[in-house]
């Protein structure tokens, strides 16, 4: 199984998703220069956490006119799974690729912590190697993670079964004291229509690994393993 | 290009007035004529006052910094370069240094710490290290004074918004609250970074005729004089110097770390240096002078921001994400190709010539023609006067009230400025970018690991100000050991410090008999502990109106971890027997307990034993590599009841505390005598502990043991950790939110 990350710039956990990838598959995941109009055959697209062209603009805002985003979001539409983490769900959103948009968070202060997410489905792409309903704790860092989108979209959304992790306490319940940015009903990650583009703001290539601490973040990886392997 | 025309002459002279806003006094004027032979213009006064300045010559501190010990086996490069190094083995070396940004912090607190954070990693990898952990040592005025709240969230915010789109993890720091602070807030930031040992680049420009490349951001009038301003008092007006304060771009600065890193890969590069205090001019004058050459630039070809800049402006800015490199010959074309890959400017603006001559040319004039050696090692150096200060006496436990309640009082500290926690503070910090951080803020030492392997780098900053403010000699001393020790709890070996040296007025001889005494106190400790000082930094003219800031010799120190498999954490588990290591005399002076009580910090500070310190280190150190002990924790500020309260929020477990000791309780508890760990141990290990901590001749106490989910203490009520939890956790967030609207 190949795997590419999109490196942008300002990127900064292009290296970390590298590690947490070539953990999975077991081979090294080719990295992709922004400026580069052409992505390499891969089955999988990670764009990574970090600041893209430094996010002065809003976050991501940028990076979804970069010549490689062009080329991926053609590779989302035909099929290719994209994962974006972070900076990289705030540039799929840019990118229209998924619906909202990541506000400065409701205390306007950049936030780093393991934050609990409830798993909301087991039969995904990203997440086959979790159960649903499952509870799992990985770290956010961010100061734009305020998910919003219309009632309407978040009605659908809802309805369709496309949220993929949502913030919760360590005994799994979803509430306002369990959402540390304000994300609409606690959105922490969201799937395209057809479930194979997946956005989130926790960071799970930063608990894959139990020096750190925790290896929640690991079965993300392995999902996409064995569902395209 | 050649030198030996002569220097535009400055129109109608300098007058007195202009020459001392330029921080020059009279004989230092004097001695600017008699080396030239003429009056200079006013770019060459310009030049000539930054180098002169002390934040740039150290005139006032360096006879005394040249006594610290500097050397060891671990250590690859000392003070002297932009940063130090030390061997971590397997080929590899660690970069760091602190260093201060405190008056600009005061004035502009988010850029002002920004800047600071950008500055100090430009230092680090300049070197051609990868910066892998930033810490930070803030200390800010009292929580009430009009100006605290805003100064810790402008500081917090700017040193988390540039460090964490450098995506370069802060793992830990340390935080004071203290009225001598309310005028003069210090912000030092140091940097640790990893690098190949044989791929260390360096400032000096070796080489005649070779190119003097500018690469980074364009230059622009800001931070014009920031050193100067760094070098003088501030009084009722300083805020009026809001633009001297240079501006942050943290994207920026990332693209010229990655470029530099790519740059230092290919063969090209001679000497290299950032462009931080006194830009342009500080930087092309160390790389001269270093290299043992002359050095001319034509200012044409520097990019600049803004138009019609002159001479002076461009030499005097300090705009900021900006290198000077010498390439070698023929090297151009390369790294022409790497910046512009990166988007940045690069322009050829200069050549080393063989003159000895510092030649700034402009516009078709020649705007300074100065020998080199006039401006490096030809600044004043100053042995300025020092006055003792008298040693305080020792305070008892008689001259300290014990508390109603020991537990009671252990509450009221913990949610309390000193010592609650700084979660609020660290959350702000990206602490786990770069996926290697394996102990996160909030304990002894942060840790990273070094990747691709299982070493670890273990990172701590620590002074005790009020300490200093009573024995200069003392709190530096235990600066450094507390340091030691804190590298020790997270099982480091210590290799190395940096200092940044936070002052009052040299001018003043008690304040410059401080800084003496510090330096020497620091030096014995360092020489007893093998913990030499690798690189630093010197802040004087910390005060506001005539009144100076306590001394704070800040240290941040590096330590190696063999494997991090072996480390040693604060977190106790149920069921284990708790240890005190170190003696407990019970030592009131200057503790937070005391301050609690009466209101007031008075009397001696804790003095340290050096040979005490370095058995009970080694002990806790071969304890958690072989095991023996499952949670380590060394004893400062609050004194031991403290130590184990933290120990325990860390654990999520309550203790049982119970000590045989003819000392008053609150000495006991609250003593903060040095030299202390507490460790938790299994029950069926605490024998074996205790021979082995005998013969190692360090004493040890068993003092409890852990379970439930209280704190316990005979003859006094059970203290829940659910509310000592809120109390701790709830204090800063509180005081920081009630200060909206």
């Amino acid at each position: 199984m190949k795997a590419a990350v999109i490196v942008f710039p300002g990127s900064n956990c292009d290296r970390d998703a590298a590690v947490a990838l070539e953990a999975a598959t077991g081979a090294p995941p080719a990295m992709v220069w922004h400026g580069d109009a052409e992505l390499p055959k891969t089955d999988v697209i990670v764009v990574p956490g970090g600041f893209s062209y430094g996010d002065y603009l809003r976050s991501g805002a940028m990076a979804a006119h970069s010549p490689v985003m062009r080329e991926v979001v053609a590779r989302a539409k035909a099929g290719t799974p994209v994962l974006g983490i972070c900076n990289g769900f705030q540039v799929l959103t840019e990118t229209g690729l998924l619906p909202g948009v990541l506000m400065r968070n409701r205390s306007l202060r950049f936030i780093c912590k393991d934050v609990h997410l409830k798993v909301e489905r087991d039969d995904t792409l990203y997440t086959n190697g979790y159960a649903a309903g499952s509870v799992i704790r990985i770290p956010v860092a961010h100061k734009d993670g305020n998910y919003f989108t219309d009632d309407e979209t978040l009605a659908r959304l809802e309805g369709e079964g496309r949220i993929a992790f949502r913030y919760c306490s360590a005994e799994g319940t979803v509430d306002d004291a369990a959402n540390p940015n304000g994300s609409r009903n606690n959105i922490a990650g969201l799937y395209n229509e057809s479930g194979t583009v997946l956005g989130m703001m926790p960071h799970p290539e930063r608990l894959a690994d139990p020096a750190l601490g925790g290896t929640d973040g690991a079965p993300i990886f392995s999902s996409i393993v064995e569902r395209l392997q | 290009m050649s030198g030996g025309a002569p220097a535009k002459k400055s129109e109608g002279g300098l007058s007195p007035a202009l020459i001392a806003e330029h921080g020059l006094s009279q004989d230092e004027y004097a001695r600017i004529l008699e080396t030239l032979g003429r009056e200079p213009t006013l770019t060459e006064l310009g030049i000539v006052s930054v180098m002169w300045s002390e934040h740039c010559s150290y005139k006032s501190s360096r006879i005394w910094l040249k006594t610290l010990p500097t050397e060891g086996p671990q250590v690859i490069e000392g003070p002297g370069e932009n940063a130090g190094v030390v061997d971590l083995g397997d080929g590899q070396a660690a970069v760091f240094k602190m260093e201060s940004h405190n008056h600009p912090s005061y004035i502009e607190p988010y850029q002002g710490a920004a800047t600071g954070v950008g500055g100090i990693m430009r230092d680090v990898f300049t070197m051609g290290a990868r910066p892998v952990a930033n810490m930070n040592a803030l200390r800010f005025g009292s929580p009430e004074h009009a100006k605290t709240r805003h100064l810790v969230s402008g500081v917090v915010s700017g040193i988390g918004d540039y460090g964490n789109c450098m995506g370069v993890p802060t793992i830990g720091g340390e935080t004071n609250f203290d009225s001598r602070y309310d005028g003069n807030i210090l912000v030092n930031a140091m940097c640790v970074g990893l690098v190949d040992a044989n791929r260390i680049f360096k400032s000096a420009a070796r080489g005649v005729g070779l190119p003097v490349v500018y690469v980074g951001s364009k230059t622009g009038r800001d931070g014009i004089h920031g050193a100067t301003m760094a070098s003088a008092e501030f009084d009722d007006a300083s805020e009026e110097k809001r633009p001297t304060v240079q501006v942050g771009d943290p994207f920026t600065e990332k693209l010229l770390l990655e470029a530099c890193l790519e740059l230092m890969a290919e063969d090209a590069i001679v000497g290299i240096q950032d462009m931080g205090a006194a830009g342009l001019t500080s930087s092309s004058v160390e790389m001269a002078d270093k290299g043992g050459v002359g050095i001319e630039l034509n200012l044409d070809h520097v990019p600049c921001r803004e138009e019609a800049m002159t001479a002076y402006e461009m030499m005097l800015s300090e705009s900021q994400e900006r290198m000077l490199m010498v390439l070698k010959p023929g090297a151009e074309p390369i790294a022409e190709k790497i910046f512009k890959k990166w988007e940045l400017d690069f322009a050829v603006i200069g050549i080393t010539t063989d003159t000895g001559r510092f030649i700034i040319k402009h516009d078709g004039e020649v705007e300074a023609d100065l020998p080199l050696s006039a401006l490096a090692d030809g600044a004043p150096i100053y042995e300025r006067p020092h006055a003792p200060k008298p040693k305080l006496a020792t305070v008892t436990a008689d001259d300290v009230p014990a508390p109603n309640s020991l537990l009671g009082a252990l509450q009221e500290m913990m949610g309390g400025p000193h010592l609650c926690s700084r979660r609020w503070i660290w959350e702000q910090y990206d602490h786990m970018v770069m996926a290697d951080t394996v102990a996160r803020p909030g304990g002894d030492a942060g840790v990273v690991r070094v990747h691709g392997t299982s070493k670890g780098l273990a990172v701590s900053c620590d002074v005790t100000p009020r300490y200093c403010a009573g024995d200069a000699f003392e709190g530096a001393k235990q600066a450094v050991a507390e340091c030691w020790r804190n590298l020790t709890a997270a099982g480091a070996d210590p290799l190395a410090i940096t200092d940044c040296m936070n002052f009052g007025s040299p001018e003043r001889p008690e304040i410059m008999g401080e800084f003496v005494d510090a330096v020497k106190g620091m030096g014995e400790a360092c020489t007893a502990l093998s913990f030499p000082v690798v690189s630093g930094n010197v802040s004087l003219y910390n005060e506001t109106n005539g009144t100076a800031i306590p001394p704070t010799p800040a240290v941040g120190g590096v330590g190696l971890i063999p494997d991090i498999a072996h480390m040693g954490q604060m977190a106790i588990a149920e069921g284990q027997a708790l240890v005190v290591l170190g003696e407990t005399k019970g030592a009131l002076g200057m503790s937070l307990y005391q301050e609690h009580a009466t209101g007031a910090f008075t009397g001696a500070p804790p003095p340290v034993d050096l040979e005490c310190e370095k058995r009970a280190g080694d002990l806790v150190r071969d304890l958690i590599r072989k095991g023996t002990v499952s949670a380590v924790h060394d004893v400062s500020d609050g004194g031991l009841l403290v130590a184990v309260a933290e120990m325990a929020l860390a654990g999520k477990t309550g203790v049982t505390l119970q000590a045989e000791t003819p000392l008053a309780p609150h000495a006991f508890w609250f003593g903060e005598d040095q030299g202390r760990y507490v460790v938790a141990v299994e029950a069926s290990r605490l024998r074996e502990l205790l021979l082995q901590a005998a013969s190692s001749g360090v004493p040890a106490l068993a003092i409890g043991t852990s379970g439930g989910d209280a704190l316990q203490l005979e003859g006094e009520p059970p203290l829940p950790l659910g509310g000592l939890r809120s109390t701790y956790e709830e204090w800063l967030p509180d005081y920081m939110s009630a200060g909206r609207g």
